[in-house]
Order: structure tokens, then sequence, then C-alpha cells
């Protein structure tokens, strides 16, 4: 039993911390029309971050579940937007299922030059995984795809996207899903902001012809890898989220010492004293459910999917009450843009919204109990 | 113990209903409906057709120009206007400080102020909170000093709401330092137009820029825009707050988010099923519909016994509390409705005159947005935790 961390992975949490204090800009990232800033990403590469993503057979130096941790826990403290879940989510499933020339991308992935999205998700599909109507049929040695696909993170700036489609089944089976490598300039797209920073795009595929080798995997057989993947993505997530709200802790237990209203500071009303003291240990339990998930990645598929439903529930339920919480223990500054805990509220709320909220894990967690 | 309205009642209510069908712009109700953003000329067309029936600031004597509604016709209005998209009276003049100036204004003041209300001719802001004065009001710092037939004002408010639109503000100005804080407090009407004054809108989280910053340097001001004796102000305001702080449980805004909410959980899907069936999802919804049955109801005690004479007292600061839990967990739950599609950060979406859509379903563009504007419920008009105090002090002598 052991709780603290590798000296290799204290370093690059402490490299990361300070490197991210001093590169990430609060202010641009609510007022600039970028969606991220290509200089921390830049920064990120430079320091060996998206590799700290992938293993050494991969070509990176870590890939475990606690590697994961340490890098989204300190994005998430800084309050960056940069697009690090979208290589880990669609990075490690084009090293892991890829042809030659497909796997001939990760290393350019890693040294941060190929940037990537992850287009599963349709509309009316919500958290559901399996739910796929994007088809995929082949035409000779090509593939054509038709279908949409909505809220895809990142698709205006990937130079390739990993687009999942259905080569056979019915809309809501686990088996007959395919995932394809596709060029961003193979396909139209509708580009908007996200609450909270980052941005992402409705997918229109309109017979998109692509030639045999874009097959990324087996066809017909990649929903255990599709899950896998938003496990990853949802660890990343909840360790993500641990960091907002250790930052969030931060700014509110600063605001109720300097604040000072019936000639006092506000931390001296134990009304509101005591909500704080829950929020704190609410955040320690985020924390424990992020360490299970993270050293159950590894795990047998049951396992693991109890792990990655049981962090997101409580992860997405402490959520709402840090966030609620900050703001009416903030009063109205709260909510304006100009203070930094805007952009924590935004960001942090942002986690119900993708792969699943607290009551649709809830009721997952329930199911993989019983069955 | 009879839970029916009267005949009369009843046939003012039918006679709303009529008037809602034929006279609230559909544009305007869209897009109250949508969450959309109103310009100011989206509020004064729809005050305009109130007033044609005298129902702009119906509760007034009709003395004044109102239609002297009794407290059930008053929640019956804000019901049934709810329920039709229809807006929110803005209510700082007719709401706010019309019944101030019944009671504490001199007849020149009354004779000058009570009609512009009433036309529109004049838009009030409301001058109260302070960057060092929130929770505790009374410490506010803006000053008023005294110069032959002037007041001379320094300082500043903030979350001053629709500011951008107001050509006067009422404010709590410091005329003494003397004695208790709350000694040295008056009552001030103040033109906006006046040199020395600057308003600066205050981005939300949720994009829009409905408060502002008000800040007063060297601005001159009549004395006889003083309500009520110079030091009143602090007894002006309390008696301003119980106006404030009618309709505070907004039963017909929950009553809207919870059709709003089941509409949208009806069309969105999961695993195959509507949200509606999903069984943890209907729970939620149902413990808020439980919660918001018995509101109501204890919401009309409260106006049945002030419609007998008797002035709400600690059953407002009840009533403000679990109103606005109750639509917060509304605006909560519609959010998660949403699903992915409440990600997307389009502003420009809910601002009259554009053109630009969020995508995914219309009903999506509002959900984060409301979430976050709706925050302020629990934090203006006396914060939930003054309400507490309030509470505790008055029942348990705390």
């Amino acid at each position: 039993m052991r709780f603290e961390l590798t000296e290799e992975r204290q370093m690059l949490q402490d490299g990361l911390r300070r490197m991210l204090a001093d590169t990430v800009n609060l202010k641009e990232i609510v007022e600039g029309d970028a969606p991220w800033s290509q200089a921390t990403w830049n920064a990120l590469a430079e320091m060996g971050v998206i590799g700290a993503l992938f293993t050494e057979d991969q070509g990176g130096f870590g890939g475990a579940g606690y590697d994961l941790m340490v890098v989204f826990e300190e994005l998430g403290r800084a309050g960056a937007p940069e697009p690090l879940i979208e290589s880990l989510i669609a990075g490690r499933l084009i090293a892991e299922l890829g042809n030659a020339g497909q796997t001939a991308h990760v290393e350019e992935i890693i040294a941060g030059g190929t940037q990537l999205a992850f287009a599963h998700s349709e509309p009316g599909a919500r958290f559901d995984l399996s739910r796929v109507a994007t088809t995929a049929r082949q035409d000779g040695k090509d593939w054509v795809l038709a279908g949409r696909k909505s809220v895809v993170v990142n698709a205006g700036a990937a130079d390739y996207l990993v687009v999942s489609a259905r080569t056979a089944g019915d809309i809501d089976v686990t088996d007959g899903l395919s995932l394809f490598l596709v060029p961003r300039n193979a396909l139209d797209l509708l580009d908007y902001p996200l609450t909270g920073g980052g941005s992402a795009a409705e997918l229109a595929l309109q017979d998109v012809r692509l030639p045999g080798e874009a097959l990324l995997g087996e066809a017909g057989h990649a929903f255990p890898q599709i899950e896998l993947a938003v496990a990853r993505g949802i660890a990343a997530q909840c360790a993500e989220a641990l960091g907002m709200m250790e930052r969030i802790r931060d700014l509110t237990a600063d605001y109720l010492q300097s604040r000072t209203q019936f000639g006092q500071p506000l931390i001296k009303f134990q009304a509101l004293a005591f909500r704080m003291a829950d929020l704190l240990i609410e955040i320690e339990q985020v924390r424990s459910a992020a360490i299970n998930i993270a050293g159950h990645l590894d795990a047998d598929r049951t396992t693991r999917e109890i792990h990655v439903s049981a962090a997101k529930e409580l992860t997405c339920r402490v959520a709402k009450q840090v966030v609620e919480e900050a703001i009416q223990m903030h009063g109205g500054i709260g909510v304006t843009q100009e203070y930094d805990l805007g952009h924590f509220v935004q960001r942090l709320t942002m986690v119900h919204h993708r792969f699943g909220d607290a009551l649709f894990h809830r009721a997952r967690f329930a199911g993989l109990r019983a069955a | 113990m009879d839970l029916t309205y009267s005949d009369a009642h009843e046939n003012f209510r039918q006679d709303l209903r009529a008037f809602l069908r034929d006279r609230l712009p559909e544009h305007i109700s869209e897009r109250v409906r949508l969450g959309q953003r109103l310009t100011k000329e989206d509020h004064e067309e729809w005050h305009a057709a109130l007033q044609e029936r005298n129902w702009f600031a119906g509760h007034w004597p009709k003395e004044y120009g109102g239609s002297g509604w009794d407290p059930v016709e008053r929640h019956i209005f804000e019901e049934e206007t709810a329920r039709a998209h229809a807006p929110r009276v803005v209510p700082f003049g007719v709401a706010m400080l019309g019944p101030v100036l019944m009671k504490f204004g001199s007849a020149e003041q009354k004779a000058h102020w009570l009609p512009r209300l009433l036309s529109g001719e004049d838009w009030w802001c409301q001058g109260y909170s302070e960057p060092g004065a929130g929770s505790d009001l009374a410490s506010l710092k803006t000053t008023a000093e005294r110069d032959g037939d002037h007041y001379i004002v320094n300082g500043q408010k903030t979350w001053t709401t629709l500011a951008q639109y107001a050509d006067h503000i009422f404010c709590l100005v410091r005329t003494s330092k003397e004695g208790k804080k709350q000694e040295g407090i008056s009552f001030l009407l103040v033109d906006m137009n006046d040199p020395g004054i600057e308003v600066r809108p205050i981005v939300l989280i949720d994009g829009g820029a409905e408060v502002n910053e008000v800040w007063f340097k060297d601005v001159r001001v009549p004395v006889e825009n003083l309500v009520g004796e110079e030091n009143q102000g602090w007894t002006i305001a309390k008696y301003l707050l119980t106006h404030e702080r009618t309709n505070i449980a907004g039963v017909g805004y929950c009553s809207e988010a919870l059709a709003n909410l089941k509409r949208i959980a009806g069309l969105e899907y999961q695993n195959g099923k509507p949200l509606l069936e999903d069984p943890l999802f209907a729970a939620e919804i149902a413990r808020l519909e439980i919660d918001l049955m018995a509101m109501a109801t204890t919401n009309l005690r409260v106006v049945s016994a002030a419609a007998e004479g008797n002035a709400p007292g600690v059953e407002s600061s009840m009533l403000k509390v679990k109103g606005t839990q109750i639509r917060q967990e509304l605006n909560d739950l519609t959010r998660l409705a949403c699903g992915p599609y409440a990600m997307p950060f389009v502003s420009e979406a809910l601002e009259p005159g554009s053109n630009v859509k969020a995508p995914g379903p219309d009903y999506a563009a509002a959900a984060t947005p409301g979430y976050f504007n709706n925050r302020k419920l629990s934090i203006y008009g006396g914060s939930n935790e003054v309400q507490r105090q309030i509470i505790a002090k008055t029942k348990l002598g705390a």
C-alpha cells in the first residue's frame, strides 16, 4: 500500500504545475476568440506531457492510470482547456489498433504536431456508447460513411478524427461497430465554442468515401475498444475535475477569509464555515474515487467499468455541490466573467455533459453490480 | 378550509387569459419561452399593452392609475403571465419605487413621478448594493453631501440590473457618519443623464450583461429629489424590501420551468427511451413537483392572509428560500436533460436580432446560461443566508 507518487510522477507534477502557472492565461481563455492556446499546447508537448499518456511500447513514457491522473489533475487546477483528453482517447486507439500507416502518426501526436478528435457521439445517443446510427458500407476497396456526429470536441482543430460507424447490426447493439481514421479535410463540419473553453463541431457525413486502409482495427468489433477509450477519458475527466475543485476550494477559502461583512471575515460565520468544511470532505472523496479508477484502468472489464461509473457518479455529484456552494458563498462576484472563479465553475459544470452524468452512472453502476 | 378561488377571482383569471392570448406579442413570448434576451423596446411594448387595461401596475390603488388588485389577483397575474411566457414586469419602477413614493413621497413628488412611471416615460433602476456592502447593506459608503440646494453624490453602486436601459436610479446614500450605520442613510432619486455618472456593464458567465456598475463622481442632485426625511433611508429601504419580496416564491415561474423540463425530458432519449421514462430522472422530476405542489399552497396561505390585511412577515423569508431552491433545482435538471447539447457556448444565439443559431434542439441553447443566470435567485433580494438569519431570529430568538 502506497499513496505517494513515484519520483518520476512527482517530478512531472511539480514541473507541470509550475509551467502551467506561468503559461495559462485565464483572461485570454475567457475573452479571446481561440478555443485554446497554441503556446500552452507547445509548452505541454515540449515538456513531454503528451508522452506521459502513452506507454513505452507506443513511444511514450507512461500511459498508466496514475500518469493520467497526475497530468489531468494539474490541467484542471490551471483551468487549461487544451485538448489533451482528445490525444489520450483517440491517440491510444490509433496506437493500439492502427495498421503500420496509422501508427506512424503516433510519434507526431506525442510531439504535439498532430491534433486529434474522437467522433463517436450522435444526436439522440446521449451517453449510450453502443447507440450508433452512422453507417459504413464497403464499395469495392473503399468505405463509404453516412450519418451525423454531434458535439465532437476539438474537431475544428484536429488533423485526424477517429470516427465510429456501424458496419453491421441494429442501432443499439454493441456488435457491428467499426472505427475509421479520417483526415479532417475529408469532412464537413460546423464549429462552435464550448462553455468553459475549447470547441466542438457537428459533423455531417454525406457519403464520405475513404480508402480501405482507413479502417482502424477490425471491422465490426470496436465496441470493447470504444468502451476502454471512454474509460480512460472518464479517468482523465475525474482527475481534471479534482484539480478544478481544489482550485475552486482555494479561491473560495481565500474569499471567505478576506471578505468582511457585519464587521468580521465571512469565514467566522459558522453557517458558511461548516459548508466549506463539507466541501473539503467531499473533495477528498473525489480524490479517492479518482485514485480508484486510475488504479483499475487495466483491470478486467467489469471491475474497470464499475470503477468508471463509481468515479464519474461521485465526481458529478460533488461537482454540482462545489460549483453551487462556491458561487453562493462568493455572491454575485462568483458569476462574473472577470473573476477567475467564473471560468472554473463553467468548466467544472461541463463534466456532467460528456460521457455521462451522475444519474446515468448511478443507474449504470447498479446494473453492473447486479449483473 | 377551502382551496377554491372565488368566482370573482376565477373571472379575473379568464379575462387575463383572454388578454394574454390577444395582446401578448408572439415575437416576445417566443423569446421568453426559449430563454432569449429581450430589448428595452420589447419590455416597453409589453408594459404599454398591459397599461391599456391598467394592469402594468395593477396592484396600485385606482387613484394612482392602478387597478387596486388584492393580493390574490396579483398572485393570479403572476401565475398566468409566467404560464403564457410573458416577460416579467420590470419591477424597479412600478413594483418598488411606486409604493415607496406613495408612502413616503411629498405631494409634488407623487404628482411628478407616478404618472411618468405608469406611462413608461421614466425607466428606473435600483442603486442599493456596493462592492463592500452586499448582505451587510447598511455598511454602504456612497456619500451625498449637502451643498446649498443640491446633494453632491460620490461613490459606486454594483449589480445594478438593467441600468443600461435606465434613465433614473433610486439610491441609498450616506448623509451622516454619526450614530449607528443604519441611521445615516437617505433615499435619493438621481437622473442618470447627470454629468459624473458612468455605467459599466458586468459580463456574467452566462455570456449576458444584465447587471452593471454605476459610478458617481461629484454628481449634483437637487434636494427636492430626497424622498422622506434625511437619514430616514433605512426605514424606506426596509419598506421597499417588503415589496421586493412579493411574488418571492415565484410559483408561476417554477410551474413554467417544470412544464418546460417535462417537455424536454419527453424529447430527449436515454438508452432508447424518453428521459421522462428513465426511472432515476423521473424520480428527480417527481421530487421537485411534490415540493412545488406544497410550496404553491404555502404561497396561497400567505397570499390569503395578506388579503385579510396581515402583512407577510417571516413567511416571505421562508418562501424565498424554498422557492429559489425549487427553481434552481429545476434549472439544474433542465440543463442535465439537454445532455451534450448543454455544452456549446453560443451566447449570441440568445441576443436580440441575432441570426446565430446554437447547435442542437432550440431548447438547449438557454439551458446552461439559464442555470448559471438563476444562481442569482439565492443571492439577490437578501441572500438565502440572510433569510435564514431572519427566520432564526424572528422565530427562534437566535
